[in-house]
């Protein structure tokens, strides 16, 4: 059998010496296929004698298995050489900056106006706008202001030219305008643009403010509260402490004025504060009996308050913006903290 | 309104400590803004009097002075040029500590032992300039320490009065607020009717009785107006923050700070014939105590004499007639004027001028009405102790009618319980009532609670119907006492809007699209308007901050580019901005016409600058790629055709009209543009680089299609790709909707793959490449059907367009 011995030597040798699945595939074909050395040696088995032959056979078919299995394993060790090579091939460098566009994003103000949006409406409110052009009667008259009354003065109103046309100093007139046509009950905010006069540290000429009515029967100074310290303590998501203090609008009666407890140092007296311990967040009251009328609402039936705040102020207390200028510069350094 | 609080204690002394008083106010709606210490903290200085002062041996500047301070006489060198003998000036012993920390010791100044300082008012904090030793009034004893001798230790509160309180713009009311809030008596020193001493008088008419239904005239002869005001009440009038002026003025200061009257002094020689209370004739003119000179209109009430005007009643008086106080010829006989005008005679005339006084502000919001007889009193009391003088009797002239009518006002404890949300007990209701000086004059018990008829006293002017009296008892009871709960309502289920787009869904689309949301002014520099949009009619403000600043915006443009503007000269290479908000358009007839935008601006690079993306600069497309998003948020692919039109704001050939198609009507809506700059206004903005901008109207894009689900065919679609060659002229869009109506029913997609200009074609020509995509609900398509189709719209495309298939 040493022709067997000899042709085992060369298979082995063979397989030991391919480089890729399909040489090793050559290799299969050219010893085991239908025409190969190991076929041929055993279609030759049958010309030898009965004893030879059985102990040949045995011999040969050993060997065939073994030089299979060895195949088999050489195939598989070439396979994962072949996925290795082709993984380091295809590896990157995957801390480059992935591939992406420009990021955009919305105005603080923007924000700070769909949480107080969403505030309200998860509470049953509308939303109402109006007019940013308004006339002296809805900015002014409709809200209990007659001409000539001190409150004017401090409006500081800007007017038109050639004409009784106005900016609305305040979102109250939306109030006016949604009472004359609805009827109770009312649960409406009006988030808005206005305008006044003033532009200096701590004034732009025009500012973003929120109004808020409520009108049905019953409603009591004590819901006003509850709703404006509910209010507060949702959007800045803090149990903050809440003082009203007496004040005066011409369109509520009883007024008052709202302080929080301060959102920086809470309570203790900080800069944002002037050591006060408390901010002065936003005006609100009764509505007077007379802009109901005026609007066409019994004021015996029926009770509402109102409330109005500055998003400006808000959002500055929100974001920790010392500037309020900064909000209407649009400097994108500004903007893009935000996004 | 700053007050002296040491003032108001002779008033109203409540056991409450300053900070308790501030506190007290503000809660009560007397709103404090400032309450600061009269003087800075200092120590062991006191009043000295200056008995010799001899020239320092060796300073010329410095003099060597002898010192009395009670226990002694000290030698003091001082180097101030006014010190001079039988000078009362403070003292600083040794050991004294200055506000500024300085502790004076013993010292020697040149060779002279000095014991302690004399000190400039300055070094005391109690004045900002230097102008030499502060000069101590006659009489005060030395030794005494300075700050009980100036009374130093005292709190200046300045409160911001709401426009409703007119009664607490004197220390008279507000002594009566503090006595409410304390529940404690008030003193008010004791005013005694001054006896006339001479016959003298001047006739007072009222011509206008609506506007001046009260008015008091008094003469006193024989005024010595040089004398100098006494310093107790120039110190009272700087501390309430009034500068003294002369004797006269400041005594009718002082009642207005401690009464709440204003009055008026006139120089009796100057007047001629007799007062007459009237309101101006067209084209009358007056000259002001400031010196202005003002063309009165005919709403404006006036102090007339026989020759015109002499004042402006309630607001301020004239020059000519004004004390003087001149050496040469100073004012001798006075006419002292004390009147009630009414509110609605004074208020807003004042602003109209541009004035704004002490008068005018108290007048506007009423003064108490039945105030001038004791504050013509207590005015004559005090200048006859000033400047002397003989006074005649008080006049009056007044019609009664004329006066505020104080009419009964009801209040309801239901209503009142009702509008608080909680029960205030019925004794609490009365007492506090009581205080406030509206004691009920009749009282009713019904099923639901008392009904009190209560009547505003004279000094109130904001107690009209019942809100005004729940607002009262609130504030007394005090806010924080109220109960907190929640309105309950109807749990209302309202329609939501499907049909509807809303500006925040646009705003989720174009950040997601790179674009960062700004709000700029709604008014802009006219200039800026007219750039974008010469033909509209701006809204112009009359009164605007500033010139940049004047016209109320047209469109978003000029906003977006000048924010682009803005930051790159803060080195930003690229920006893609858009804004939300209303243009203004004025109309032939006046009126405005408001109308909300999305706007928005591309610039610099198409992505920030990246090592796997190539720096390529925005062009048309990616700007309408953008619009193209916001127009698809409404549903209706096919509701949308861009046209290219002129903008005067755009470049004529890279601009678009954007409308909407009304399919069901046939009509058609201008939605907005998208569009580069023109080259000329690019220019104009000195912009090295074009700029790319769009506005949609939202009211266009305000519908959006519920989505309807119309199936899909599960057999494979059939793609075939047609290349055209064609004259450049030939709009994409026709191509587009002529490959499209020439496909037939089984299109599912036509997309644009390629467009190809070039040499090889000739100057005037292009080729597209369509991938035209058929597809069957019901079963495969056959080769033959997809070749006859394309070749259908192949032969469209060669007879309507002159294409050539290539």
């Amino acid at each position: 059998m040493q022709a067997l011995d000899e042709l085992i030597e060369r298979v082995e040798a063979a397989i030991a010496a391919v480089g890729d699945e399909r040489d090793l595939e050559q290799v299969r074909v050219t010893y085991f296929g239908k025409k190969g050395e190991v076929t041929a040696l055993l279609k030759g088995l049958g010309q030898l004698p009965g004893d030879e032959r059985r102990a040949a056979g045995q011999a040969i078919n050993q060997a065939r298995d073994r030089l299979q299995t060895q195949l088999e394993a050489r195939r598989l060790a070439l396979s994962a050489a072949q996925l290795d090579s082709r993984i380091a091939a295809e590896t990157i460098d995957v801390t480059l900056p992935g591939r992406r566009s420009g990021q955009g994003g919305l105005h603080p103000h923007t924000q700070t106006m769909q949480r107080i949006e969403t505030i309200f409406r998860n509470a049953g409110y509308g939303v109402a706008t109006g007019p940013e052009v308004e006339t002296e009667y809805y900015n002014f008259e409709a809200l209990n202001i007659p001409a000539h009354h001190p409150a004017r003065a401090m409006h500081d109103t800007f007017y038109l030219e050639g004409g009784e046309r106005l900016l609305r100093t305040h979102t109250s007139p939306v109030q006016a305008r949604v009472m004359e046509k609805s009827e109770p009950p009312i649960r409406i905010i009006c988030p808005g643009k206005v305008y006044r006069v003033d532009s200096d540290m701590t004034h732009t000429p025009m500012f973003h403010q929120v109004e808020g009515l409520v009108v049905d029967r019953d409603i009591s100074f004590a819901d006003l509260k509850g709703t404006v310290i509910d209010f507060l303590r949702v959007y800045f998501e803090a149990d903050l402490a809440v003082r009203f203090r007496p004040s005066y609008f011409p369109f509520t009666e009883p007024s008052a004025e709202v302080d929080v407890e301060c959102v920086h140092c809470r309570g203790e007296g900080c800069r944002v504060c002037s050591q006060s311990g408390w901010l002065e967040v936003m005006g609100c009251g009764m509505v007077h009996p007379r802009v109901l009328e005026m609007s066409g609402i019994d004021s015996e039936t029926f009770t509402g308050f109102a409330f109005g705040f500055g998003v400006d102020r808000l959002s500055m207390l929100y974001y920790s913006v010392d500037d309020l200028r900064l909000f209407y510069e649009n400097d994108l350094r500004f903007l893009a903290q935000f996004r | 309104m700053k007050i002296s609080e040491r003032w108001l204690r002779e008033w109203v002394n409540p056991p409450v400590t300053a900070t308790e008083l501030v506190a007290q106010l503000s809660m009560a709606g007397l709103e404090v803004d400032s309450a600061e210490p009269a003087a800075p903290a200092f120590t062991g200085v006191v009043v000295g009097a200056v008995v010799a002062v001899e020239p320092h041996p060796d300073a010329d500047k410095l003099r060597v002075c002898q010192v009395d301070d009670g226990a002694g006489v000290h030698t003091v060198v001082c180097g101030a040029p006014n010190v001079a003998v039988g000078m009362l000036v403070p003292y600083a012993r040794p050991g004294a500590v200055l506000p500024d920390g300085t502790r004076i010791g013993q010292a020697k100044l040149r060779g002279v032992a000095s014991a302690g300082m004399l000190c400039g008012a300055d070094e005391l904090g109690l004045d900002t300039v230097r102008d030499g030793l502060m000069a101590l009034p006659a009489g005060l004893t030395p030794g005494v320490d300075l700050r009980d001798a100036l009374e130093l230790d005292d709190t200046l509160i300045e409160i911001d009065l709401t426009p409703n309180r007119g009664d607490c713009l004197g220390l008279r009311g507000l002594a009566r607020e503090v006595g409410v809030l304390n529940d404690c008596a008030v003193a008010e020193p004791g005013i005694e009717p001054v006896p006339a001493r001479i016959e003298a008088s001047f006739p007072v008419k009222i011509s206008h009785p609506e506007g001046c239904p009260r008015y008091l005239g008094r003469v006193i002869r024989g005024v010595d107006v040089t004398r100098p005001t006494p310093t107790w009440m120039t110190e009272r009038l700087r501390r309430c923050g009034l500068r003294p002026i002369d004797p006269v003025v400041d005594v009718t200061n002082y009642v207005l700070l401690e009464l709440g009257q204003p009055m008026h002094a006139f120089d009796l020689e100057r007047l001629t014939g007799g007062i007459d209370v009237r309101l101006a004739h067209p084209g009358e003119k007056l000259t002001l105590l400031d010196g202005s000179e003002l063309t009165l209109r005919e709403d404006t009430l006036l102090i007339t004499d026989a020759e015109g005007p002499v004042a402006m009643a309630g607001i301020m008086g004239g020059e000519h007639s004004g004390i003087t106080v001149d050496p040469a010829a100073p004012t001798r006989d006075i006419f002292l004027e004390c009147a009630f005008f009414s509110p609605l005679a004074i208020s807003g005339r004042a602003r109209s001028y541009g004035l704004h006084t002490d008068a005018s502000h108290r007048y506007e919001r009423g003064v108490d009405f039945e105030l001038q007889h004791m504050a013509m009193e207590r005015a004559t009391a005090l200048l006859l102790e000033i400047v002397g003088g003989e006074p005649g009797p008080v006049t009056e002239a007044a019609d009664k009618a004329a006066l505020p009518v104080r009419a009964g006002v009801t209040l309801r404890e239901a209503r009142l319980a009702q509008l608080l949300g909680m029960r205030i007990p019925t004794a609490t209701v009365e007492t506090m009532l009581e205080r406030l000086g509206l004691p009920p004059v009749s009282t009713q018990n019904t099923d639901a609670g008392r009904v009190w008829q209560v009547q505003a006293p004279s000094w109130r002017f904001d107690i009209e119907r019942e809100a005004d009296l729940i607002e009262e008892v609130a504030r007394i009871y005090g806010y924080d006492n109220v109960e907190v709960t929640l309105p309950v309502s109807r749990m209302r289920l309202e329609p939501t809007l499907a049909r509807q787009t809303d500006a925040d869904l646009f705003r989720a689309q174009l950040a997601a699209a790179g674009q960062q949301e700004i709000l700029s002014y709604s008014f802009v520099e006219p200039r800026l308007n007219d750039l974008f949009e010469p033909d509209a009619q701006a809204a112009v403000l009359a009164n605007p901050i500033s010139a940049d600043l004047a016209a109320m915006r047209t469109s978003l443009w000029p906003g977006l580019v000048k924010t682009w503007i803005s930051n790159r000269n803060r080195q930003q290479q690229r920006a893609r901005l858009f804004e939300i908000g209303r243009t203004f358009a004025l109309a032939a007839d006046g009126a405005v016409t408001e109308r909300a935008w999305v706007g928005g601006l591309l610039a610099g690079s198409r992505e920030p600058e990246s090592w796997n993306q190539p720096a390529v600069e925005v062009d048309f497309y990616d700007a309408r790629g953008v619009v193209e998003s916001l127009l698809a948020l409404t549903r209706d692919p096919d509701g949308w055709q861009f046209r290219a039109e002129a903008h005067p704001g755009l470049h004529p050939g890279q601009s678009a009209a954007v409308y909407r198609l009304d399919r069901e009507g046939g009509g058609e809506v201008l939605a907005g543009w998208v569009g580069r700059v023109h080259p000329e206004v690019q220019a104009e903005l000195d912009l090295p680089r074009p700029v790319y901008l769009f506005a949609l109207a939202l009211d266009v894009l305000k519908t959006r299609e519920i989505p309807v689900h119309r199936g899909f065919s599960r057999f494979p679609s059939m793609r075939r790709d047609i290349a055209i060659e064609l004259d450049a002229s030939v709009p994409g869009a026709a191509v587009l909707d002529c490959a499209r109506s020439a496909a037939g029913e089984h299109l599912v997609d036509l997309c644009l793959f390629d467009v190809y200009a070039g040499e090889k074609l000739g100057p005037d020509r292009r080729s597209l490449a369509l991938g035209v995509i058929l597809q069957h609900p019901d079963r495969t398509l056959e080769d033959g059907e997809v070749t006859a189709r394309i070749d259908a719209i192949v032969a469209a495309l060669e007879s309507q367009l002159g294409a050539v298939r290539r």
